[in-house]
């Protein structure tokens, strides 16, 4: 293996960026494919849907959703207070305080929320799946569940990917709240605004239209972090440093897939439904 | 007629652009006990991952009872690898069920078993190799020779008529070794089941095999073939007659001591 890098790194930039373009061109293709097989067992499962793991995706929605809740409330709140605070600063100077819940509600409703949600379970559950299943890849026991005559894609992603559409919107709603808190505070502290008053503001602002916009990109980031740590669980090669590989890959992958996702929600959003 | 639980044909195999088998043809007829024998890394896993389809061989074919595990697909193939149990080198245990769970899950998902029926049948399979009362015990608690019998249990699980035991004793006591033995040939008495092991301890070659294949990594072929106590005595070639006499060649005093693989 380090003689080939060497030799690469000897090669002309062209090679280089030929062996990147191909790799890239390969992976590609597998995501293509692994989607094609999550789409028909999704079929699959929706077709006879007594035969889900439902305990799995109980187990899955109690580590996604309960045991996620604190750090990811933790952290919309402290977002709140970050983006308060440094709103506050800078339109105080302007005159502007009465904005402030406006310019908090919405940026936190519609994306940050969502956002820092999907963030936090790409570390979270994203890498915990990639590592599973590559886990499983390396002890046989995907070998195991294909010689028993089972579809490990439906066996393995399917009961994730209920537990993760499921319980990411919960946590991206309450995560909505706590950043709304978290101005709040600041607002209060920092600008002398009546919690009545901050409330009342938010109310008029942040139309319950962000919420279902919320609501919508967070069930998007959660299909996409599932795919992609389950992805990248089955490419992984057959060794302990291929799982953490994998786990590494997953949670850059996801995080870039999250955000060009993002990019094109928010456009849509904008010009299709508050056009 | 009667035909042959397993065939394989002309089989080329490897990984990458690396051929491990070469041109590999034998039939296993219905009933019998097979021990694939060969030194390590000659490719008996190579050769077991093939007869039961995970992966795709270079060239030639494998017939389990009379159909193609390598051209057919989907459905059909899973069909096929119902009919089949194995037992994996490391175990492959689903480390997220329990025991009892990991014998279950074949059964809750290919039978219309009742959870009673069930629960009786997981047990009988576990009391087969000593483990009935650890139902509840996760794989991550028993010590690795406990896996090994647990994953024994569980490929037997639908009463498949072919069974595929990758090193099913290596790392057992000798008891647990001996008994193992014994219930190997209790299955085929019972059930009439065709039986592949790969193994390397002689003992259980010479109590349970009915025929031994030896391949080896040098010409990447079957080098010797036919019943392990004949072979033994009688094998044309030297490599064969060390490996299973221990390193002893009955037939050479010069050489007494370790097996030299690379002399021939
Ligand atoms: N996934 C793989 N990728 C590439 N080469 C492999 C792979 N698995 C096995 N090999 C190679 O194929 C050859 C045969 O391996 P195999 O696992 O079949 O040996 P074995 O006879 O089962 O050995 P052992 O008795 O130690 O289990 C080895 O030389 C090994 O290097
Ligand atoms: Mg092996």
């Amino acid at each position: 293996m380090r003689r080939r890098d060497d030799m690469t790194s000897r090669n002309s930039i062209l090679l280089q960026i030929g062996d990147v373009s191909c790799v890239i061109w390969q992976e590609t293709l597998s995501l293509i494919s692994f989607i094609g097989e999550a789409v028909s067992a999704c079929a699959d499962a929706v077709r006879r849907p007594r035969k889900i793991r439902w305990r799995e995706t109980l187990f899955y929605m109690n580590m996604c959703g309960s045991d996620g809740l604190p750090i990811t409330a933790l952290i919309c709140f402290l977002t709140g207070i970050i983006l308060g605070y440094q709103c506050a600063v800078q339109m105080h100077k302007y005159g502007a305080d009465a904005f402030l819940p406006g310019l908090v509600g919405c940026s936190v409703v519609r994306e940050l929320g969502p956002m820092m949600v999907a963030i936090v379970a790409t570390g979270r559950a994203g890498s915990a799946f990639a590592a599973e299943i590559g886990t499983m890849k390396v002890s046989e026991e995907i070998d195991a569940m294909r010689t028993m005559g089972f579809l490990p894609e439906r066996f393995l992603v399917i009961p994730k990917l209920i537990a993760m559409a499921l319980t990411i919107p919960m946590l991206t709603t309450i995560g909505d709240v706590m950043g709304i808190l978290g101005g709040m505070i600041v607002g209060h502290a920092s600008l002398g605004m009546p919690v009545q008053t901050y409330y009342q503001q938010t109310i008029e602002w942040v139309a319950p239209e962000y919420f279902f916009e919320s609501i919508f990109k967070s069930v998007v980031f959660a299909v996409v972090i599932t795919l992609t740590g389950c992805w990248r669980g089955f490419r992984a090669g057959n060794d302990a440093i291929a799982v953490g590989k994998a786990t590494t890959s997953a949670v850059v992958i996801s995080i870039l897939f999250i955000i060009l996702c993002d990019t094109f929600l928010a456009h849509v959003f904008n010009t299709i439904f508050f056009g | 007629m009667t035909q042959n639980a397993i065939s394989v044909k002309n089989l080329t195999a490897g990984y990458g652009r690396r051929i491990v088998l070469e041109n590999i043809s034998f039939d296993v007829p219905q009933g019998q006990i097979l021990t694939i024998l060969g030194g390590s890394g000659c490719g008996k896993s190579t050769l077991l991952k093939h007869m039961i389809g995970l992966r795709t061989p270079f060239a030639g074919d494998i017939l389990l009872h009379g159909k193609s595990i390598v051209s057919s697909t989907g459905n059909r193939k899973r069909a096929i690898m119902r009919r089949f149990g194995v037992a994996y080198q490391g175990g492959a245990l689903f480390r997220s069920l329990s025991l009892a769970e990991n014998i279950a899950l074949p059964m809750e998902e290919h039978t219309k078993m009742s959870r009673e029926e069930i629960r009786e049948k997981v047990r009988e399979k576990l009391r087969l190799v000593n483990l009935d009362g650890y139902q509840d015990y996760m794989p991550s608690d028993l010590s690795g020779g406990m896996v090994k019998r647990a994953a024994f249990a569980r490929s037997l699980a639908l009463d498949p008529d072919i069974l595929f035991f990758d090193e099913p004793s290596a790392g057992l006591d000798p008891l647990s070794s001996a008994s193992l033995d014994r219930l190997i040939l209790d299955i085929r008495e019972k059930t009439a089941a065709t039986i592949v092991v790969v193994t390397h301890e002689l003992e259980s070659i010479f109590t349970i095999a009915d025929r031994a294949v030896m391949l080896d990594a040098n010409t990447k072929s079957i080098i010797a073939d036919g019943p392990p106590l004949e072979l033994k005595k009688h094998s044309a070639n030297s490599f064969v007659r060390l490996f299973l006499n221990a390193g002893h060649d009955p037939a050479d005093h010069s050489h007494e001591g370790g097996i030299h693989a690379g002399d021939k």
